[in-house]
């Protein structure tokens, strides 16, 4: 059971930092392609809801973890942060991004570019958190 | 992609750095795979020399660079572990996997490169070449996968 909720929780994280890596791809100048954009936010959706969900499910199952655990409760702070910043920076990039070939070529706003940069950084802090588990 | 151990319950300070190494690489490594089959795929029928060179671009820009922090960290937390002459099944695929998975990487950034370098010259010439890319790094991607449930669940 552990191993089972550990590998789609390890899933879920892979498809956030696909998302991260599809966007930077679109901050970076890359054609900003319509059904790429859906493909990126459809797997920050499963990402979102699978990492919050089998991540709470894990410390629920532990016996050597509680909820409240401070690097838990942060790791749960930087997520909501992580998907707020993401929400943004997905409403910005949407609308320069258009069906097909041709599309996709106007300028990215920069806010959208900054909350996406933001989002990568609590991404990234989320896995140093994950990893080195402070105060555990 | 020793990634399990990223939330395993207990585990030395020692291994914390390369195994942060290691993980992020992994990460970045199916991540930027994600992004070029899925370039590479929708550029197959369309033909689009756009989404051909931004494939390229994510396997030489993307994935030979994770491949290289994936694998490095993977030998460092493996000799911190002490499982380098280990004869454990998860070991032997995360090693076979990752070193085969070079050959690939490299066959399908030089078809991607020239699909790239020709359909810059004219739209839809030079698919053939995307198109074989397009296999190689899904079945890749499949294959990387497999490894993370290896990693994961630690069959014996």
């Amino acid at each position: 059971m552990y191993h089972t909720l550990l590998f789609l929780h390890l899933l879920a994280a892979l498809a956030l930092v696909a998302t991260v890596v599809i966007f930077s791809a679109f901050a970076f100048g890359a054609h900003r392609d319509a059904r790429l954009l859906a493909v990126a936010n459809v797997l920050w959706a499963i990402g979102g809801l699978g990492t919050i969900g089998f991540g709470i499910w894990l410390a629920l199952y532990l016996d050597n973890y509680e909820i409240y655990d401070g690097w838990i409760i942060a790791a749960i702070v930087l997520w909501a942060i992580g998907s707020e910043l993401g929400r943004r920076a997905q409403a910005g990039f949407t609308p320069v991004a258009t069906g097909g070939e041709g599309g996709g070529e106007t300028a990215l706003p920069g806010e959208a570019a900054l909350m996406h940069w933001l989002r990568s950084l609590a991404v990234l802090a989320l896995l140093v958190v994950m990893i080195y588990k402070p105060g555990a | 992609m020793m990634a399990a151990a990223a939330i395993s319950p207990t585990r030395p300070d020692s291994w914390d750095f390369p195994l942060l190494l290691h993980v992020l690489g992994a990460m970045l490594l199916v991540s930027t795979l994600i992004l070029a089959a899925a370039a590479l795929l929708f550029a197959w029928r369309a033909g689009s020399a756009a989404l051909v060179r931004l494939g390229f671009r994510a396997l030489l820009f993307g994935v030979l660079p994770s491949w290289i922090l994936m694998r490095a960290a993977a030998e460092w937390i493996a000799s911190r572990e002490g499982l380098m002459d280990s004869n454990l099944s998860w070991i032997s695929i995360g090693f076979t996997t990752a070193d085969t998975g070079i050959v690939v990487i490299l066959i399908a950034t030089v078809l991607a490169g020239l699909a790239a370098r020709r359909s810059g010259r004219a739209e839809g010439s030079g698919a053939g070449f995307g198109r074989g890319s397009a296999v190689l790094v899904s079945l890749l991607l499949i294959t990387y996968l497999v490894t993370v449930w290896a990693m994961a669940t630690k069959p014996v």
